[in-house]
């Protein structure tokens, strides 16, 4: 029977559950030293000097150079791999800053020392001379006229534009009965990896390169380190070991790879930096963090004809591997899922004296997700329409459907999930308990929230990254190998940080060559053993580097079948196969496994003329399509009116995404997503002060949940198969980010609506709950 | 007991871990955690955090769950530490791993060693929880990767398989 579609239980598990796991901290190699980032404390200032020569005579201290004493190495400082537009300022950003520091936790200097602790002592004996300058912190000030300059060549601190306009958009706004506008602010969001970002890196006699580090993007970084640092990429191997979490933050060139690299060259000795988690909270990217402004072009009865977005998208300091291009990927969404004739999409990015954002869980599409969702309830309640019946009203159901944004989604039915969602939640009897809890003035009150959200992931088709001046193409490589006797190798190009790659890529090519999945093993995550890959990034493990390993696997069946016909003295066209093995049409007797034909293939003594020996293949996918995932989140809060506290009383999440390989990891994902997504709306939030420090700076005032601030969720599902990969999947990693946020916002809106509330912003705590409340009591 | 040595700033602590006894010379500002993962190798016991916020680090100290990154391994000195390496009985997994693997309640897998720890020492408190006591039993462990459905299910699980 075939693994696919069944809830096998994870290969990664048995080591990870009994300590065994390989976290960057947990290696090490002999005559190892460690690296100590100093870092500023100024949101802006100018450095007027850095001494590191007391730390040098510290004890147990190998080295310490300031920002200038290293720059050599990089000559063009980190590297954007995304110039979104023509007027783009690629602004220099260097591991470590020499005249200028802009943000709180941007680097000026490093020490090495012979372990953790000496070289933490001895970052305290740094001098470091700054000359405070004002500072920006605030995404909607940055822009305005007088604010403080962050960069000489971006002026204004603008960044860039970017436009996205079709159809005739005045003309729908002129002739629109109804329109409604909305201003949303999507708050900073610090990803929180468990696993802080850490990285070691050793330098050969040779002069080759080995970096463990902990990263999404071994290949994408292996390329970078030689862009950066000059050195031939075949010098560099770039493993990611076992990750311990990401969500995006991991997939950038940060500063200390390149810095870790280059005291290794320069010192001849292994070097370690393990980042603490308040560096974390400054030094690994940030997320969200913009201000978007929605309008709803409308007939009287609530028909959406235009959607007109303007977002002000906060870079943070600098432009970090794909920071232009986050908001970006939201870009073709902000009118969600509903059918509209004409869009308009305007972005100006710009530059913040804080951390830098870049990918977060979602990229772009929570965002645009939470605007659409948003505005569409709000236009619900200018037309008199129930949340229901205005989604009903708007739906796109005809597919594929070409979008007013440009795109075409490949698959869905939206009336499907938004069905299965009332009837799991029992909407009318949710509908009826909200009632009686307003009649009777009770102080728990229950809001419902709907979010019908799609997105488009699985990046990406190259042409079009291409089209949109991304660095890189969007492909993935697999190869399968079938070793002599019979057990199966995949080499993935995409890496996995929890996702369960191991497993689900197991069931895929189990599934095709007819063996045990216990009988596949699963290899990523060193560019010495995986030459070739894309990485993991936007959901696309299993819609891009799962369909080229269905598409790896079939040409090793095809091989096999080669030489099983030749063997069996039959026509390719005369053999059937299944359950792994070769037989003769109408002499099931006459037969041999894809096992047999390996050994043959490896001894390679009687094979058809001309075929080479071995059998193991190779298959570089590039999408034609992105992957559209869809659904129906319905989140039921309850909201104590006297304190403000808002809570998660029910969560239904009915998603589509395509066919599913893996029930129970799939169901993981989407757990995990919601969390997130529910984060943002209700607690978390990157703060800074007046001055331009992070108030949030660690895990005691970053409010990540635990358990028990969060109900269990009741999950179920509609399939809509994509029909652009065989295997009918889409992508899931981030559905469950995109989705629960406006849903959880919705709801909190619906529970305060009896005091005339309409909006609020995030994250809703308990005092702005509070605060929304009195406010309507007057 | 505690007898600081002149000048040089260490300590000899005597410790048993995972049922071995385990001697040592510690800074007195070494911590728990470190002492596991750096002097005796045990790097099972993750670091999620410099506030004691996160859980990752923990162990069970004379059978009860601690952060290890809040004590100091001078304070371990003649008691008994259980980490994540001495849980599961050769091959055999502890009830608490097993369930965590049956309901896939662990994914990068970073939380889950002190997640693991967390739970055997609260199934040992209250062998019987309702979800809601085992969603505030662990309200000290943090994970960002399930969304804790899969956690409070193991933790129920595990309840039901050691009764």
């Amino acid at each position: 029977m075939t693994s696919v579609g069944q809830s096998v239980l994870r290969k990664e598990d048995a080591r990870l559950l009994t300590g065994q796991g390989r976290y960057v901290d947990n290696l090490g190699a002999a005559g190892m030293v460690w690296a100590y980032i100093v870092r500023s404390p100024y949101a802006h200032a100018r450095i007027v000097g850095v001494d590191v020569s007391k730390a040098r005579e510290a004890d147990g201290v190998v080295a310490a150079f300031t920002g200038g004493e290293i720059e050599d190495a990089w000559p063009g400082g980190l590297p954007c791999f995304w110039p979104v537009s023509d007027d783009i300022k690629l602004v220099k950003h260097l591991p470590l800053a020499t005249d200028r520091v802009r943000f709180v936790g941007d680097g000026v200097a490093v020490v090495v020392a012979e372990s953790r602790a000496a070289a933490k002592d001895a970052a305290e004996l740094v001098e470091v001379e700054y000359e405070p300058l004002p500072a920006v912190t605030d995404v909607a000030e940055a822009p305005a006229d007088g604010a403080p300059q962050i960069h000489d060549d971006a002026p204004g601190n603008v960044a860039y534009t970017w436009s996205l306009v079709t159809g005739d958009v005045d003309k729908v706004f002129g002739d629109a009965e109804v329109t409604v506008k909305e201003r949303y602010r999507q708050q900073r969001l610090i990803p929180a990896a468990m696993e802080p970002r850490g990285t070691l890196c050793e330098v050969s006699a040779a002069g080759d390169i080995t970096v463990t580090t902990s990263t999404q993007g071994p290949h994408i970084l292996r390329t970078a380190f030689t862009l950066v640092l000059g050195i031939p990429e075949a010098k560099v191997r770039v493993i990611a070991p076992d990750v311990g979490g990401a969500f995006g933050s991991k997939l950038d060139v940060y500063a200390e790879d390149v810095i870790a690299i280059t005291l290794a060259r320069k010192l001849g000795r292994p070097v370690k930096w393990i980042e603490e988690r308040s560096e974390a909270c400054v030094a690994t990217i940030h997320g969200r963090d913009m201000i978007q402004e929605i309008e709803l072009a409308a007939t009287a009865d609530g028909k959406i004809t235009g959607v007109r977005t303007l977002l002000t998208a906060s870079m943070g300091a600098y432009l970090q591997a794909v920071t232009p291009g986050v908001p970006l990927l939201g870009a073709w969404l902000y009118a969600g899922c509903y059918d509209v004739d004409a869009y308009d999409f305007h972005c100006t990015g710009v530059f913040t004296n804080t951390t830098p954002t870049d990918a977060y869980r979602g990229a772009g599409r929570p965002e645009a997700t939470y605007a659409i969702e948003r505005a569409i309830e709000a236009l619900a309640r200018k037309v008199g329409r129930s949340p229901v019946e205005i989604r009903r009203l708007n739906f796109i159901d005809s597919f594929p459907a070409d979008i007013a944004s440009g795109l075409q989604i490949d698959s869905g039915d939206y009336h499907a999930s938004l069905d299965k969602a009332l009837e799991v939640l029992d909407y009318d009897a949710v509908l009826a308990e909200q009632q009686k809890r307003r009649d009777a003035k009770d102080t728990k009150q229950l809001g419902i929230g709907f979010s019908t959200y799609v997105e488009m992931c699985g990046l990406a088709p190259s042409r079009i990254l291409g089209a949109l001046r991304y660095g890189a193409g969007g492909w993935e490589s697999l190869s399968v190998r079938v070793l002599p006797t019979g057990t199966v190798q995949v080499m993935s190009g995409t890496t996995p940080h929890g996702q369960g790659h191991a497993t689900t890529f197991s069931q895929i090519v189990a599934d095709r060559l007819g063996v045990d999945v216990g009988d596949v093993e699963f290899l990523s995550g060193d560019t010495a053993v995986v030459p070739t890959g894309m990485d993991t990034y936007g959901s696309r493990s299993l819609p891009v580097g799962g369909v080229a390993l269905y598409y790896a696997s079939e040409k090793v069946v095809e091989k096999a079948r080669k030489i099983a016909a030749h063997l069996l003295e039959a026509s390719e066209d005369d053999l059937d196969f299944e359950a792994g093995r070769f037989s003769v049409k109408g002499s099931p007797d006459r037969g041999m496994t894809i096992q047999e034909t390996a050994f043959a293939a490896w001894a390679a003594h009687n094979l058809p003329e001309g075929l080479e020996p071995g059998l193991e293949a190779t298959f570089v996918y590039d999408p034609p399509n992105f992957s559209w995932p869809a659904g129906c989140h319905i989140a039921v809060v309850e909201v104590d009116t006297e304190t403000g506290d808002a809570r998660l009383h029910r969560y239904v999440a009915i998603d589509d995404v395509g066919n599913v390989i893996n029930p129970m990891i799939v169901d993981g994902q989407v757990h995990g997503g919601i969390v997130q997504g529910i984060a943002q709306a209700l607690w978390e939030e990157a703060v800074y002060d007046e001055s331009g420090n992070l108030v949030t700076g660690s895990l005691l005032n970053y409010l990540v949940p635990s358990a028990a601030e969060l109900p269990s969720f009741e999950l179920d599902r509609t399939v809509s198969p994509s029909p652009t990969n065989p295997l009918g999947v889409k992508g899931v990693g981030e559905t469950g980010a995109i989705a629960s946020t406006p849903a959880v916002v919705n709801a909190v809106v619906d529970a305060l609506s009896p005091y005339g509330v309409t909006d609020i912003d995030m994250p809703t705590t308990p005092e702005r709950v509070w605060r929304a409340i009195e406010a309507g009591r007057g | 007991m505690l007898t600081l040595t002149d000048g040089g700033g260490v300590v000899h602590i005597a410790v048993t871990v995972n049922r071995e006894r385990r001697e040592a010379e510690v800074e007195p500002r070494q911590l728990l955690v470190y002492f596991l993962r750096e002097q005796l190798g045990l790097t099972g016991t993750n670091v999620g955090c410099d506030t004691s916020s996160c859980g990752a680090c923990t162990v069970l100290l004379d059978g009860e769950s601690v952060k290890s990154c809040t004590v100091l391994a001078v304070q371990a000195d003649g008691h008994d530490v259980t980490t994540i390496e001495g849980l599961a009985d050769g091959d055999s997994l502890h009830p608490v791993q097993q369930a965590f693997h049956e309901q896939h309640a662990l994914q990068c897998g970073y939380c889950t060693p002190g997640m693991v720890m967390a739970v055997v020492s609260f199934l040992r408190e209250n062998p019987s929880p309702t979800e809601e006591e085992v969603r505030l039993g662990l309200e000290g462990n943090l994970c960002r990767c399930t969304g804790y459905h899969n956690i409070v299910k193991a933790v129920l699980a595990a309840a039901e398989a050691q009764r």
